[in-house]
């Protein structure tokens, strides 16, 4: 007989299970994961189950831990940028708008207008990238197939867009301080935007297959239900609060970089429920591709220097081979760095998956005395706890991918 | 916006002398000195003071000053999604001091404070469940003190022959390089290997050029 099974079988010679007076109810004790397939990475659970219901929810992290801010604090501001990369790796460049916004406030450094464009340009890409990764990728978890070998032929042409822009798909290492590293070519900024033109008619096929499937409302409709109180107790932001029918959208709240001029609208839900926040991802990549078209078109407009030339940004390729002075320049700010003025910064940028920020100390070296990163997923992964009590063990998949963790930032 | 802060860290101040040693305003941003023990009752002030409702607690760090006898700060951020502002509060702590735990207040400062204490050897009092958080179970030290090596000081391998996980210490083919940047013509702390000229305090001193 099972450990812990209360059942009395009965058998066919009519006899029954002797009752010792040993058997009683207790408690399941699971190891959701390190290696799941729903984990969405390595997350390590212990859930403790009555039945099927989850009763309490214990998440090792710590997992993926690479010790990225004591690594930034021996490496040069320009040798950390791509350490930002790998930390959400779903959308790699709005983390490195973080930490280039964090050098850029201390240092006073103004971006051009090109530089800024492109910046939003490609935060509105990772955002397409990140939220088509994770509505598939949370069907997935709730039984559908098809939706992620559908996105992912978009997420592919996305990263090709990536690969154009810096020569990565995904470690890009393209915002730098100042600016972006290279200039777009005008046969990119065609296609992105042909891409632009197609796409809404392949969210609309994902959408066919989800909005309205009678599994996927019955797997996400009011589970993992999020109200205003949580999302103040438990810190939430991003699609967490929208969900939850909080305007809230640091884009719109307190603007950075040039979003003021642009328009878009922020979609929130009703419920709070998974439902809602996989509805609002899905209108959040609408208006993001709204906003790419909006910026394509003043791209095309907007023709200058996509870096700020000065102390923290390399001189133009023709000057560095004409003068002197500014190979030199070149030399001293690849080997040494740029010096950041002494100071403390908190720069926060809406990245998809919520608020990410930079809490950065400069001691006026060329090395960041601590970099604290702000990951959105540490604080959401946090409330799993209270968010997944009660629910039934496989409501605990849903929720993780309503989530959107991912262990690079939350392990850092 | 400065104006707006600045109204806020006079109001702060009149309203809570006992706790705010000192606030400024610096790259938009308001900072305030406050001291460890009455740090609940002020973080419950902000979040519930209409004024302030500083209802989101962003983040929980601290850094590492060494050398100061309050060795560490640790490093509140809080985010008002109502008034649309920020704060940070700053508390300088020494290596063994306790610091009073804000998880009464606000729940999500469960994992920051165990990541604080994980990184940093901060204890916090009253925290429902202060373990480990980041690092491997069963590991040891701080590894965001400055005092604690990039490299670490154990690392690990499968080992075939036992057939499980062991744990050594690191041996490293080449020394870890933390390259110095700093000019000898700019004040570096150090005496350059064959520099016979140069004075024992290790500065170079200008008359002798």
């Amino acid at each position: 007989m099972m450990d812990g099974d209360i059942r009395t079988n009965r058998y066919d010679d009519g006899s029954t299970d002797a009752k010792t007076g040993e058997q009683k109810i207790r408690n399941f004790n699971i190891n959701f994961g390190p290696q799941h397939p729903a984990a969405h990475g390595v997350l390590r659970l212990v859930l403790e189950l009555d039945g099927e219901i989850v009763e309490r929810c214990d998440p090792h992290i710590g997992l993926l831990h690479r010790g990225t801010e004591k690594l930034m604090e021996s490496r040069t501001y320009l040798q950390n940028l791509p350490y930002f990369d790998r930390l959400d790796y779903v959308a790699p460049m709005n983390q490195e708008h973080a930490w280039c916004l964090a050098i850029e406030k201390l240092t006073g450094t103004p971006v051009p207008r090109r530089a800024s464009l492109i910046r939003v340009l490609y935060s509105e890409i990772g955002r397409i990238l990140s939220h088509l990764l994770n509505v598939t990728t949370q069907a997935m978890d709730v039984g559908a197939l098809t939706p992620p070998l559908w996105g992912f032929e978009e997420r592919e042409k996305l990263m090709i867009f990536y690969e154009r822009a810096c020569g990565a798909r995904l470690h890009a290492a393209y915002f730098r301080p100042g600016g972006v590293h290279q200039d777009l070519p005008d046969a990119l900024l065609d296609d992105i935007e042909q891409w632009a033109h197609e796409f809404p008619a392949v969210l609309a096929d994902i959408d066919g297959l989800l909005t309205e499937n009678r599994i996927f409302k019955q797997r996400n409709a009011d589970i993992g239900i999020v109200t205003e109180e949580d999302i103040l107790e438990y810190g939430f932001s991003g699609v967490m609060v929208r969900g939850s029918g909080l305007a809230w959208d640091l884009r719109r709240s307190q603007p950075y970089e040039c979003y003021d001029e642009f328009d878009f609208q922020i979609p929130v839900g009703k419920n709070g429920d998974c439902f809602d926040r996989y509805l609002v991802r899905m209108e959040e990549m609408r208006q993001s591709v709204s906003i790419i078209r909006q910026a394509i078109g003043k791209l095309r407009e907007a023709t200058g220097d996509i870096l700020a030339r000065g102390k923290v940004t390399p001189p133009s390729r023709t000057d560095m081979k004409t003068s002197m002075e500014s190979l030199i320049h070149h030399f001293k700010l690849y080997t040494e760095g740029f010096h950041v003025p002494e100071g403390q910064v908190y720069c926060a940028v809406e990245a998809p998956k919520g608020e990410f920020g930079v809490y950065l100390v400069a001691d006026g070296s060329n090395k960041p005395y601590r970099a604290k990163i702000r990951a959105p997923g540490f604080l959401h992964l946090q409330a799993m706890d209270h968010v997944s009590r009660g629910h039934q063990l496989a409501d605990v998949a849903a929720i993780i991918g309503t989530m959107d963790v991912v262990f690079g930032e939350i392990d850092r | 916006m400065s104006d707006a802060l600045k109204e806020l860290g006079t109001y702060i101040e009149a309203k809570r002398p006992d706790c705010v040693l000192a606030w400024d305003i610096t790259h938009d941003e308001l900072n305030l000195d406050i001291t460890p023990n009455n740090i609940v009752g002020l973080v419950e002030f902000l979040k519930n003071d209409a004024t302030c409702r500083f209802s989101t607690l962003i983040d929980i760090t601290a850094v590492d000053y060494t050398g100061r006898a309050k060795r560490f700060d640790v490093v509140y951020h809080f985010l008002s999604m109502y008034q649309n502002h920020r704060i940070r509060l700053r508390v300088s702590v020494r290596e063994d001091a306790l610091v009073p735990s804000i998880t009464g207040v606000h729940p999500s400062a469960n994992w920051f404070e165990r990541e604080v204490f994980d990184m940093f050897g901060i204890l916090f009092s009253g925290h429902p469940d202060l373990r480990r958080i980041l690092t491997d179970y069963g590991f040891r030290g701080y590894p965001l003190r400055k005092d604690f090596p990039t490299t670490g000081y154990t690392e690990v391998r499968y080992d075939e022959a036992q057939k499980r996980v062991v744990y050594e210490p690191v041996s490293l083919v080449q020394e870890y390089r933390q390259f110095d940047f700093m000019s000898p013509w700019e004040g570096a702390e150090y005496i350059l290997p064959g520099d016979d000229k140069a004075a024992p305090d290790g500065h170079v001193s200008k008359d002798k050029k």
